[in-house]
């Protein structure tokens, strides 16, 4: 194993913020801060909480706005897929489809679940985490010959 | 509805979105660099969790042991705690996902900023994905009364 491209000051500052944005829904509104759970209350209302819903998602694309906007470092000058157009539309459902399966995703149960020492969010977790690495292992490795 | 708490909505997305630009977690190549661990790994996602976690870990217990959120009426942390076949079902197959495409729902909804057709592409693929599981599950769940739908939902 080699180590590359290691940020480990921004990823530590970035991982912050990510937790302040949980504690301040969690103090303000009681909500988990978890981007399937949220997005998936738009995409198919449940009740008629959706303002807050939207407004939370408008929030994500504007801090990705501001970032651009200040120039902060380490910079993402832009975003190159990994895959192409069908490993898009395959990864977009599988994501889809999981976390509403699952009821979460990263955030829901790899942040927040975790803080409140959730069973569930801890299982979720190593599972997702478990076959991301095997699905990187086997387009990479296997197919890719990388 | 009140504008206070739809301000901390929009507050709290922004903090998101920005941790999430700073950390570099919208480059999918920097997340399928941190699952490769048999190859050129880059360790920084595991660090972004960890900075997350560590001021939930502190902050969650302190925060929930208020009677009530400041904003609203209750507070609305899952219920539910055995381990299902739908968890583990899902989890396995987000893994999958995510693992392709290195996109999880708060990088591809934050990367939207970049401006991208891929990113239209994955999101597209995602909200289908999603709208699909939840109208399948609801229609499972019609016939359980509110209470037990309730105690069903979990992430919300």
């Amino acid at each position: 194993m080699e180590i590359i491209n290691f940020t480990p000051y921004s990823a530590l500052l970035g991982g912050a913020l990510i937790g302040l944005s949980a504690a301040v829904l969690l103090l303000f509104k009681g909500r988990i801060a978890g981007i399937s759970g949220i997005a998936g209350g738009v995409i198919l209302p449940e009740k008629g909480d959706i303002p807050w819903r939207i407004l939370f998602l408008v929030g994500l694309v504007v801090g990705g706005v501001l970032y651009q906007l200040f120039g902060i470092s380490p910079g993402v000058e832009s975003i190159q897929p990994v895959t192409g157009k069908v490993g898009l539309i395959l990864a977009g459902l599988l994501v889809g489809i999981g976390s509403a399966l699952g009821t979460g995703c990263t955030s829901g149960h790899g942040i927040c679940g975790l803080a409140r020492r959730s069973f569930r969010s801890l299982v979720a977790t190593l599972i997702f985490m478990l076959t991301a690495m095997i699905t990187v292992f086997i387009v990479r490795h296997l197919v890719g010959g990388a | 509805m009140n504008i206070k708490s739809l301000l901390v909505a929009l507050i709290s997305g922004t903090l998101f979105g920005l941790g999430l630009s700073v950390a570099q977690m919208i480059d999918p190549a920097k997340v399928v660099n941190f699952l490769d661990v048999t190859g050129q790994w880059d360790p920084s996602l595991a660090f972004v969790m960890a900075g997350a976690l560590a001021v939930n870990i502190v902050a969650t217990p302190l925060i929930l042991k208020r009677n009530k959120p400041v904003c609203d009426t209750l507070f609305r942390t899952p219920l539910k705690e055995q381990i299902d076949r739908r968890l583990i079902l899902g989890a396995a197959l987000f893994g999958v996902g995510w693992g392709i495409a290195g996109y999880c729902p708060g990088p591809m909804i934050t990367a939207v900023s970049f401006v991208n057709s891929d990113i239209l592409i994955v999101l597209t693929a995602y909200v289908i994905g999603t709208l699909l599981t939840r109208l399948w599950m609801r229609k499972r769940e019609s016939h359980l009364s509110e209470q037990e739908r309730q105690a069903q939902s979990c992430i919300e």
